[in-house]
């Protein structure tokens, strides 16, 4: 029996809203609003990146699990399309952090928007093989969007920490289930600042494909249909996607709600579903069944079917809710101020 | 350019963890940790990890800021009583300076403190924010 024994989220306080991207370069804001249905996006400050959400989310992690040494965390994995570093692993950094060091496996993985499902699931595997006691999975993102390309909309930052292990669960893993082709949806060439992706190509071909071939398969694996779950989280690049995804595959709105997380805060690359889990286990009840399929371009999605045990009413409170993050403490921000938060201004150096 | 990182990896017990020195004859605790209790020369300690939250007890804002916080300033300053009565000193971020008050509620987060350029290495540490939840 293996699965999460704590878990925790951090987003930024700054958002800004597609009515202010949109007046700068001349962009409908409605028919933005209506095609993404997405209101607002999370933006990090100057001094946050991916090491840092991942610090916080890893700190409110052990705060729900405080029987946990982190010198017993035998492994840290961050999955990310944003490491602060091209070389030198973001890793470390949190397993200092923490106190974690020295005794340890660190590795930074990136797989687009699945780099995260990715940390979680090697993670899952190590102390699911009885190789160390716990091992931490993160997932986390300070995405950046071309200014005036459609993913300035939806680019945003958030991350989540999964401590696994296999005692004391929060929620205990079913099942797993990997799914990938080779897709050219959405890619960054090295030394490039920006990515690039494929237009109306990143839809049909690569998300709904993807998520369906992983969910679908999942379903078959386990034996399980969409109404046995109470909950339902998919990736979230928009507010539309996973809305859609979710019907099609036959889950209904409320099953997806409580992790819907992109209409307020963007897309959280990386971030979106293992945040979008983050918010489902904070109001999740005792042997809730719970999917959650992360969609990464190029392209592939991993499954998981969670089951939640009474430890979740425990531990819930230990540390701040991400539905509060995402609804209290909220500074809207100009275009100007995001810009120079994002670096896009070239500057002296 | 300023080159900072090795001291910044020196420090990084306190930096990154709030790591400070308990002195067992006065029960005293020092952050930033020292190997000496300047009031009774002491030098039996433990090592122990600071709370995360405290009082604001004071503060300056900082208006013309050295080049590497350039971009982040205004800014404040302040030290704050941690609930263990420890005080520690730290910028503040993710406030505006109107918003700093004596006397407020801060929490400390993992934050960047300053990189070497574009080029070199990233600082991180620990920074207030206003105390929300």
């Amino acid at each position: 029996m293996a699965g999460i024994v704590g878990y925790g989220a951090h987003l930024p306080r700054h958002r800004i809203k597609v009515e202010e991207i949109a007046k700068v370069w001349g962009a409908d804001a409605p028919s933005y609003k209506r095609g993404l249905m997405l209101s607002e996006k999370s933006v990090p400050p100057p001094d946050m990146d991916t090491i840092t959400l991942s610090v916080e989310a890893t700190r409110r992690a052990l705060a729900r699990a405080p029987h946990v040494d982190p010198a017993d965390i035998g492994a840290i994995y961050i999955g990310s399309e944003s490491h602060p570093y091209a070389v030198k692993p973001s890793g470390v950094t949190v397993a200092e952090a923490i106190g974690a060091t020295p005794d340890i496996h660190c590795a930074d993985f990136e797989f687009a928007c699945k780099a995260g499902s990715e940390a979680m699931y090697v993670a899952l595997s190590h102390v699911k093989a009885g190789e160390m006691k716990y091992a931490l999975g993160i997932a986390g993102d300070t995405s950046q969007g071309a200014p005036s390309d459609a993913l300035e909309f939806s680019a945003s930052a958030g991350a989540a920490a999964f401590i696994m292990g296999t005692e004391k669960l929060v929620a205990e893993c079913l099942f797993t289930h990997s799914y990938m082709t080779d897709v050219p949806d959405f890619w960054r060439r090295e030394h490039e600042f920006y990515p690039q992706h494929g237009g109306r190509f990143t839809g049909e071909e690569a998300y709904f494909n993807t998520t369906k071939g992983a969910s679908n398969a999942i379903l078959k694996k386990s034996g399980m249909k969409p109404a046995d779950f109470k909950y339902a989280v998919f990736h979230q690049p928009n507010g539309k996607f996973p809305q859609r995804v979710s019907r099609e595959l036959g889950f209904t709105q409320e099953q997806i709600d409580p992790g819907w997380l992109a209409p307020r805060l963007g897309n959280t690359y990386s971030g979106a579903s293992p945040v979008g889990l983050t918010a489902t286990l904070d109001v999740s009840q005792p042997g809730d069944l719970i999917l959650m399929c992360s969609y990464g371009s190029g392209a592939g999605a991993d499954a998981f079917i969670w089951k939640v045990t009474e430890r979740i009413d425990e531990v819930r409170d230990l540390a701040v809710r991400t539905h509060k993050l995402l609804d209290e403490n909220v500074t809207y921000i100009d275009y100007g101020t995001y810009v120079k938060f994002r670096r896009k201004i070239r500057k002296n150096a | 350019m300023t080159m900072f990182s090795s001291r910044a990896w020196r420090e990084y017990p306190q930096r990154y963890r709030l790591e400070a020195s308990k002195f067992k004859k006065s029960g005293k605790t020092y952050f930033p940790p020292r190997k000496v209790d300047p009031e009774t020369g002491d030098t039996e300690r433990e090592i122990v990890r600071l709370p995360d939250t405290g009082k604001l007890l004071t503060f300056t804002v900082i208006r013309i800021a050295p080049s590497q916080w350039g971009d982040l300033a205004p800014y404040a300053i302040g030290i704050a009583e941690l609930t263990d009565g420890t005080r520690i000193m730290a910028q503040f971020t993710d406030c505006d300076v109107e918003e700093v008050k004596i006397g407020m509620d801060v929490r400390i987060e993992f934050r960047r403190v300053q990189e070497e350029g574009h080029h070199g290495v990233i600082s991180y540490g620990y920074k207030f924010v206003p105390k929300w939840y």
